[in-house]
């Protein structure tokens, strides 16, 4: 028996015709949607974006790229007009997307994104060199019929071609160009009349009074001078004043007599203390006098050094301890150790969360520049004090721009106080 | 060899204490017990326990760094940057560096040591220079820009804000008169010897402050080492 084979009935077509149109438009629906959520790789995809029932918003407009300045390259500077329904007309920005490309038909790739109102944008990501077209695009968040929320983009006109490349000079600091003019020049005109013969005063500084005091009471006792030249390296000038004042205590230890000892704690100071030691002897006229294990390597660990410090403390007792270079947790430890022995402590740091920790514990402290100033006054060295003087004179300057500055202010002129401003 | 009996008891007791740990991570934190105790007791007073603990720290801390900076500055820094493009533009840096690191080492050679003084001085040269322009900007014209303000201040309503203006005069003063105590080609005398009194006066309490602060730190490193003892070695707090 044969089967005759079974004919649709109009209805059920009809039926399927109108699921699969429905089916169908579905799907167009879901890749609207989908399209619209992407981030806006292309230029290409700004029409199919646009289809949404929502009004799109108004694109950003007059995008300018432009080298970013003063910098060592690989930045691009991007600036735009707000869309017109940023801040009103629809009010529907939701953010701005920017959008790099190396030709100004695309492909654009988002380099960045930045917040409804923002006007500017900096793409540090480019290669010097390599010319780039921007477009921004604007987005705003619609619901879509299925409750969710996408969102819909408008994309400005590309900007013209720019490149990234570094400036040899940054404009924004000639501020500092013309201080360190003004100080290096009168610190020069200082040193020349100095070695002239001119005679540049220095007022006393309380604590290096008490330096030939110090080495001299370690002579009498017969016990020992530590020098402690802070715990950094080389790279910070407050171990370089350190290290020069090394020289001077040692000059004078050299010419009593007495015993000085040299912890440190980088490979580096070390070298840089015997050198400066072995020199200061020589000055003394006592150049055999000098053993190199005086100034000796302990650890580079900060807690390790002030406990092999404390240990040598309270085993030899010295008379005299120095503490002069840059410091951190371990001043304290070390400071306290040498109070509770009894010894004659000065200390000199600019570390101002350090100082009042010496201020306590020692008798007497150089506190921050005059740790820098110590050397000079105590060596009488024209460069040193010519140097010394240069920096009184910026000193001075800074003082009237600061009242200048004030009074001005007062009067709500505010000018003066933007000359100083650092980039 | 003869003992001391203090030196004794501490052997025993860290023989003890080593016992006591059952395994390797008890093991550990028993000898970071043992040698924090050893490092406090030097608040009693210099003991031998403290010198082993010390000598301890103090040579394994120099070991660690001497492999550490091994590998983070002389091969990370220099080798393997060199090994890699050895003859390329951009090797000529590493070879000036590894010049001046070599010439640092002459000093070994007595006869020739003089030749380690030339490093240095490029290390303190650059070093000056470069810090110069770092301390010029915070030291100085930063410091300067946010001393210049106006004396009084008002609030919303137009009334005088008593609170900011005060604050914004203490600032002045301080800073002027802290500037006048670090000047060092006048005397300190008269009216301007008074003004730099004043300064110092600033300083100090700011000393204060900051040392009150600092101690407070301080405490709470004190209490990271006794969570320690009591909590992940004793176990007494959980």
């Amino acid at each position: 028996m044969i089967i005759p084979a079974a004919r649709p009935s109009p209805r059920l077509a009809s039926a399927c015709l109108t699921g699969l149109t429905v089916f169908l438009i579905l799907i167009a629906l879901s890749a609207t949607s989908a399209l619209a959520q992407e981030p806006p790789d292309t230029a290409n995809q700004a029409p199919s974006i646009t289809i949404a029932q929502t009004p799109p918003p108004s694109p950003a407009t007059d995008v300018q790229a432009y080298d970013n300045p003063n910098d060592a390259g690989g930045a691009v500077h991007i600036e735009w007009t707000k869309s017109a329904d940023d801040g009103g007309g629809l009010e529907n920005v939701a953010q701005y997307a920017i959008l790099r490309g190396t030709s100004p038909s695309g492909p654009f790739d988002t380099v960045g994104t930045n917040t409804p109102g923002t006007t500017e944008f900096t793409d540090g990501g480019t290669e010097d060199g390599v010319t780039y077209y921007y477009i921004v695009s604007t987005g705003s968040t619609v619901a879509s019929p299925d409750g969710t929320t996408r969102t819909v983009w408008t994309q400005s006109e590309p900007s013209e071609p720019v490149q990234s490349s570094a400036q040899w000079f940054h404009t924004g600091r000639i501020n500092s160009l013309l201080a360190v003019i003004l100080l290096t020049t009168s610190i020069l005109l200082f040193i020349n009349r100095a070695k002239t013969g001119g005679k540049l005063f220095i007022r006393k500084i309380a604590g290096l009074e008490a330096i030939d005091e110090a080495v001299g009471r370690a002579t009498e006792m017969g016990r020992k001078i530590f020098f402690i030249p802070g715990i950094e390296d080389m790279n910070n000038v407050q171990t370089i004043a350190g290290v020069t004042l090394l020289g001077r205590v040692s000059k004078m230890a050299a010419q009593y007599e007495a015993q000085i000892d040299v912890p440190v704690r980088r490979s580096l100071v070390m070298v840089a203390a015997r050198e400066t030691m072995k020199e200061a002897y020589l000055d003394a006229g006592r150049p055999d006098a000098f053993n190199e294990d005086t100034v000796h390597y302990l650890t580079d660990d900060q807690f390790g050094y002030a406990a092999g410090v404390d240990g040598m403390f309270v085993r030899q007792k010295p008379a005299t301890v120095f503490y002069m270079g840059a410091f951190y947790a371990e001043s304290l430890i070390m400071a306290e150790t040498g109070n509770s022995i009894g010894a004659i402590q000065i200390a000199g740091t600019a570390m101002p969360a350090q100082l009042p920790f010496f201020v306590a514990a020692c008798d007497f402290t150089l506190i921050g520049e005059e740790l820098f100033a110590a050397s000079a006054y105590l060596s009488k060295e024209p460069r040193q004090l010519g140097s010394l003087k240069g920096q009184d004179v910026g000193k001075f300057f800074i003082l009237i721009f600061a009242i200048l500055g004030i009074i001005l202010a007062t009067f709500e002129v505010y000018d003066l106080s933007t000359w100083f401003i650092v980039q | 060899m003869n003992l001391r009996p203090s030196t004794i008891l501490v052997l025993v007791v860290s023989a003890i204490l080593f016992v006591l740990s059952a395994n390797s991570y008890g093991f550990a934190l028993t000898l970071a017990a043992f040698f924090t105790l050893g490092i406090f007791s030097f608040l009693y007073k210099d003991n031998p326990m403290y010198k082993f603990c010390e000598a301890v720290f103090v040579g394994i801390s120099a070991g660690y760094w001497f492999v550490s900076l091994y590998y983070q500055n002389l091969l990370a820094k220099l080798i393997d940057p060199l090994v890699a493009d050895p003859v390329g533009s951009g090797a000529i840096p590493y070879y000036v560096v590894a010049i001046l690191g070599i010439m640092m080492l002459m000093r070994l050679v007595p006869s020739i040591g003089w030749i380690s003084r030339w490093p240095l001085s490029v290390i303190v040269g650059a070093t000056a220079g470069l810090w110069f322009i770092t301390y010029l900007q915070s030291n100085a014209m930063l410091q300067l820009q946010n001393t210049i303000m106006p004396i009084q201040e008002y609030a919303a309503d137009g009334s005088l804000n008593w609170y900011q203006s005060i604050g914004n005069l203490t600032v002045m003063i301080g800073t002027i008169t802290g500037v006048i105590y670090f000047f060092f080609s006048k005397e300190h005398k008269g009216a301007f010897g008074t003004s730099a009194k004043v300064g110092i006066w600033f300083l100090m309490i700011t000393f204060g402050a900051s040392f009150g602060y600092t101690v407070m730190s301080r405490m709470s490193l004190l209490i990271g080492r006794m969570d320690f003892l009591f909590g992940d070695w004793l176990q007494l707090i959980l």
